[in-house]
């Protein structure tokens, strides 16, 4: 069966698929094979896709187990999406402490890559907001992991990218809110360095902030985008709604001539003047602030059947400053980066992870529609870039880095690699595991 | 007032979307199903989503010899009787092994058929006596016209749905409201080993729409879920034999 990622590259031959429905079903694993948890397959490289191997398809996993009001710590299975959780929280008055740019993702999938969202200078990672999990090994034995039982399975396993057994059930906290709006503030800025200065002024008083930067801008206005940031309002409305459904669906591939230079130069121009002023203030809806693109169902079907890269780095504060402006001048020059380019800067919360990505510094994701061996050939070079600036590449939106850059932006990969059950491994794990590789 | 609700089959995906409305309504549920563990996931599932209680009685439903205990049971648990009752138990058989081996085609058949068919009647002497009350089935689109992949199903589930369209003009002259369900195609355990084309539901918002039936009062008769399903049932039905031959669908 062929099986692929967000990022529809590349499209991998599976062995075998196990589709998970109930916690307390055996699994028997067989040693000669190699399994790898899948959950919604949001990840937009290999990092969750297992080539000759067996998925475990953990979206039947799908029970809560319980729920304290009280304190808002929530019990529930590894294959519970972001917006199921949603869907139950807002109602009783909590939200999620911590979600990625999307809901359609299983809490498995937000663990095994320590996902980060717009409070991640005030709230840190996904992982910091998990009390514990169970973990299955393949010996078949089921281990409690939390920062004090088995803190080191803990620490490898949040980030640990599906590699060291598949996760059970998850405990984790909520937090409260009034209701589902937001007070949003979206401001323009014209460079990289008005966006820093944004940053820096408005963390204190922003819970959530996220960029969006004009990818395809030159000269006087390389690095001019949006500043978007919000807070949870002070006001109760009735959640009358249903669980969110988009409307619309990107109905099938499009054709390769669909995105080109003009196209993309247009949606840019088009998106810098969607804010009519400097600096517009308003109540927001929870669902368009943290989840604008999951109003297109299935809108990486958009970039065609070659699908396309998410390249997303961090780059420490100082250096990485000059670094940032440096890939936006290549990528404009380029011409090829298209609509989502998002930046933001990164808190120093820790994360609890041995292999997580978020660190101090900014951060910078952008897609490119994959047109083979250029596309390959530029991203080659802004790894250098990243390289040079002692930054870090995130592996949940990869499908291509070389063993090295892996290396140098993981310095725990050894300690981790200990941790990993010799019956896991993955299509990325094999491509970058190296001698850990077994 | 939250609701007394019995679920016959209360392991089915489809089941949980309409329990877990009602778990968020207070209501206080009864469980019934096969497999104790199963059981037991969907039971702390419908406490965390507000349940005011969900007990469990365990019974395999094809069995007949057991069915009255179980129907029992649940009725003693829901105290009062129950507000509204669901059958939502079913499986979905391979159909070239039923024509290659009719002792596990009478079983499958008895499963979706018989054996429902004898719950409903247990469960339409309960309600009558009470008086009041609803009760939704979940038979099949299936049940309207025999497919050549999968005829068994939709012949036992065409037995279910022709009982509970007669069940639903006898109760209907008591205060009863009577559901007969049609789902078309739902992603669930059920069906999990089909490749999921778009024409498939999700179990949850199957599972909302049915709660949303059972809690109107003035809706009773059929339920096509998703909807559009009437009128591609409607089509479907009176399709000529002599082109129906032809379609493989
Ligand atoms: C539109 C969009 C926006 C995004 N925005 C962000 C963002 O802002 N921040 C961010 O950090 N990420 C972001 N992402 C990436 C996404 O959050 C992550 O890739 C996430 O991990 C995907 O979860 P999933 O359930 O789809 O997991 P999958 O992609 O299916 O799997 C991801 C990894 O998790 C492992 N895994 C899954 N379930 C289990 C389990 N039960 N036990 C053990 N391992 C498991 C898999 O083996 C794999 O290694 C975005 C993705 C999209 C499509
Ligand atoms: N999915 C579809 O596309 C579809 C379409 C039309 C109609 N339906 C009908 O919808 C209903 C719900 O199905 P679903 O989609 O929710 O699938 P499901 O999750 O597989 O639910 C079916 C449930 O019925 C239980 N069950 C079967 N036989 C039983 C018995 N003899 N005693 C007790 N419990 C029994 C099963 O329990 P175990 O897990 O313990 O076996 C299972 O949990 C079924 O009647 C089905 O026929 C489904």
């Amino acid at each position: 069966m062929i099986v692929s990622s967000w990022g529809r590259y590349p499209k991998v031959e599976t062995a075998d698929v196990k589709r998970l429905q109930w916690l307390h079903e055996k699994i028997d694993f067989d040693p000669e094979k190699r399994y790898l948890a899948y959950g919604m397959g949001r990840s937009y490289g290999d990092s969750c896709l297992n080539e000759g191997g067996t998925l475990l398809m953990t979206r039947g996993l799908c029970r809560f187990v319980s729920f304290d009001p009280e304190t808002g710590e929530l019990h529930c299975e590894s294959g519970v999406t972001l917006r199921e959780i949603l869907a139950f929280a807002l109602p009783r008055g909590f939200f999620l402490p911590a979600s990625p740019g999307t809901s359609q993702v299983t809490v498995g999938g937000a663990i095994a890559n320590d996902v980060h969202g717009k409070n991640h200078h005030v709230a840190g990672t996904f992982g910091c907001v998990v009390d514990g999990f169970r973990l299955l090994r393949s010996t078949g034995e089921t281990l409690w992991c939390s920062r004090t039982e088995n803190p080191a399975l803990f620490a490898a396993t949040i980030g640990g990218l599906g590699l060291t057994g598949l996760i059970l059930d998850v405990k984790m906290r909520l937090r409260k809110v009034r209701g589902p709006w937001l007070r949003t503030e979206t401001i323009r800025f014209g460079s990289l360095r008005e966006f820093l200065q944004l940053s820096k002024e408005l963390a204190p008083k922003y819970e959530y902030s996220v960029s969006w930067v004009d990818g395809t801008s030159s000269g006087a206005q390389l690095g001019r985008g949006l500043f978007m940031a919000g807070n949870h309002a002070d006001v109760t409305v009735e959640e009358k709604k249903e669980p969110f459904v988009p409307k619309v669906a990107f109905p099938c591939e499009a054709p390769e001539w669909l995105l080109n230079k003009l196209t993309i130069r247009a949606f840019n121009a088009l998106y810098w003047r969607k804010t009519l002023g400097e600096r517009v203030s308003g109540l927001q809806h929870y669902v368009p602030f943290f989840y604008p693109l999951d109003a297109i169902e299935d809108w990486n079907r958009m970039y065609g059947k070659r699908g396309f890269f998410q390249y997303q780095c961090v780059l420490p504060f100082g250096d990485g400053e000059e670094a940032t402006a440096e890939m936006l001048r290549r990528i404009s020059a380029y011409g090829k980066g298209t609509f989502l380019s998002v930046l933001k800067t990164f808190g120093d919360v820790r994360s609890p992870g041995m292999l997580s990505f978020p660190r101090p510094g900014i951060t910078f994701a952008l897609d490119f529609p994959n047109e083979g061996k250029e596309t390959l050939d530029f991203l080659s070079m802004l790894d250098d870039i990243v390289t040079e600036a002692k930054g870090a590449l995130y592996p949940a939106k990869d499908a291509r880095m070389a063993p090295k850059m892996f290396e140098a932006s993981f310095p725990r990969l050894n300690e981790f690699a200990e941790h990993v059950d010799p019956r896991f491994s993955s299509s990325l794990w094999r491509r970058l595991g190296g001698t850990h590789v077994r | 007032m939250s609701d007394n609700v019995i679920v016959f089959g209360a392991t089915s995906a489809m089941a949980l979307g309409a329990m877990r409305r009602y778990a968020a309504e207070k209501a206080r549920l009864v469980l019934v199903g096969r497999s104790p563990e199963k059981l037991d996931a969907v039971r702390n599932d419908l406490l965390a989503f507000g349940a005011a209680s969900a007990d469990v009685v365990v019974a395999d439903l094809s069995d007949l010899s057991a069915q009255q205990g179980a129907v029992d049971a649940a009725w003693a648990k829901a105290e009062g009787g129950a507000d509204a009752v669901l059958v939502a138990y079913g499986s979905l058989p391979d159909q070239a092994a039923c024509q290659a081996d009719t002792d596990l085609a009478v079983r499958e058949f008895n499963n979706n058929g018989t054996s429902a068919v004898a719950l409903c009647n247990r469960l339409a002497q309960k309600l009558e006596e009470r008086g009041s009350g609803c009760l939704a089935v979940i038979s099949s689109v299936a049940a309207d016209r025999g497919r050549e992949s999968n005829y068994l199903y939709g012949a036992a589930k065409a037995a279910l749905a022709t009982f509970v369209d007669g069940l639903f003009v006898r109760l209907s002259k008591k205060g009863i409201r009577v559901i007969d369900v049609k789902p078309g195609l739902v992603s669930s355990p059920m069906t999990a080993h089909l490749k999921q084309g778009p024409l498939f539901a999700k179990s949850d918002a199957v599972g909302a729409a049915i709660h949303r039936a059972m809690k109107n009062p003035s809706f009773q008769g059929t339920l096509y879920v998703p909807r559009v399903w009437a009128l591609v049932m409607f089509v479907v039905r009176h399709v000529p034999e002599v082109l129906f031959k032809r379609v493989r669908f």
